[in-house]
């Protein structure tokens, strides 16, 4: 899979204005939900959803990033946002570092191997370390835009 | 109970090399949660892990790693330790993806197969 086929880019949060982990979570739920891609009226049921997941082991890898994530019967295919932050929200990482760039995914109840999939996309870009560089300096949701779509076509990206 | 199906691998330079196949068989796959699981098991050991599916090969040591290998229900794994406690890390890896199954539910349909063979 690639980005395109599941970050809405519409949703981009280049400048999260939360500084917390849950506030975090919540513009970016609700900007899927701006984009139309929820089920209608879901998105606080989800954003409390991504929260008590995160409370019960951080999706905070180190490095600077975190891919929370949730399955909910409010998506009939996987969906992504990309958020970042300039000052860092605290995730309780496994590193305790700060994190710069959110990935945030739902995924459909009743269909495992796909989330298992958007996962390996979004890990397989992240894990390395000119990606995370990259996304970091993003300014504009057109920059994160470019920058996934050009991985997309780059793997040593 | 069926053997281990480990093999013990060879001595070269001090280093015990065993490795095991598994079969995942939780519903939801190798997903964050299992993977952290597995995670935390594999670094109790001394030994270098790594975990194959038959297109890559990861550190079993690391959760980003762990993830690109997209094993979901039914996939097979090659997990290989390297190190003086390697049978060990074998041991209990392969007791918690096929054993414990992660402590995750099989799939509901797989189970009920199961209890109409006994009928």
């Amino acid at each position: 899979m690639k980005y395109a086929d599941f970050v809405c880019f519409e949703a981009t949060i280049p400048e999260l204005q939360a500084s917390d982990r849950d506030g975090a979570i919540t513009e970016l739920v609700s900007s899927i939900d701006k984009a139309g891609k929820l089920g209608r009226g879901k998105w606080k049921e989800i954003a409390r959803a991504v929260i008590k997941r995160e409370k019960e082991a951080s999706t905070g890898m180190g490095k600077g990033v975190a891919v929370p994530h949730i399955k909910h019967k409010a998506v009939k295919d996987v969906v992504a946002v990309v958020g970042r932050s300039s000052t860092g929200i605290d995730f309780s990482a496994l590193d305790k570092q700060p994190v710069y760039s959110v990935i945030l995914l739902i995924s459909p109840v009743n269909d495992p191997d796909r989330h298992l999939q958007a996962m390996e996309s979004i890990f397989r870009h992240l894990q390395q370390e000119k990606f995370r560089k990259f996304l970091r300096q993003c300014r504009s949701s057109a920059q994160i835009e470019d920058l996934l779509r050009e991985a997309d076509e780059n793997s040593s990206l | 109970m069926q053997g281990l199906n480990m093999q013990a691998g060879h001595k070269s330079l001090g280093k015990v090399v065993f490795e095991t196949e598994v079969e995942i068989k939780n519903e939801e796959g190798l997903h964050m949660r299992p993977a952290m699981q597995f995670v935390d098991i594999a670094s109790r050991f001394k030994s270098d892990v790594t975990v194959s599916n038959d297109k890559t090969e990861v550190d079993g040591k690391s959760i980003m790693q762990m993830s690109l290998l997209t094993a979901g229900y039914g996939t097979k794994l090659k997990i290989k330790a390297e190190g003086s406690d390697a049978e060990k890390a074998i041991i209990a890896l392969r007791e918690l993806v096929e054993e414990k199954m992660f402590d995750e539910p099989a799939p509901e349909d797989e189970s009920e197969k199961n209890l109409s063979r006994e009928d």
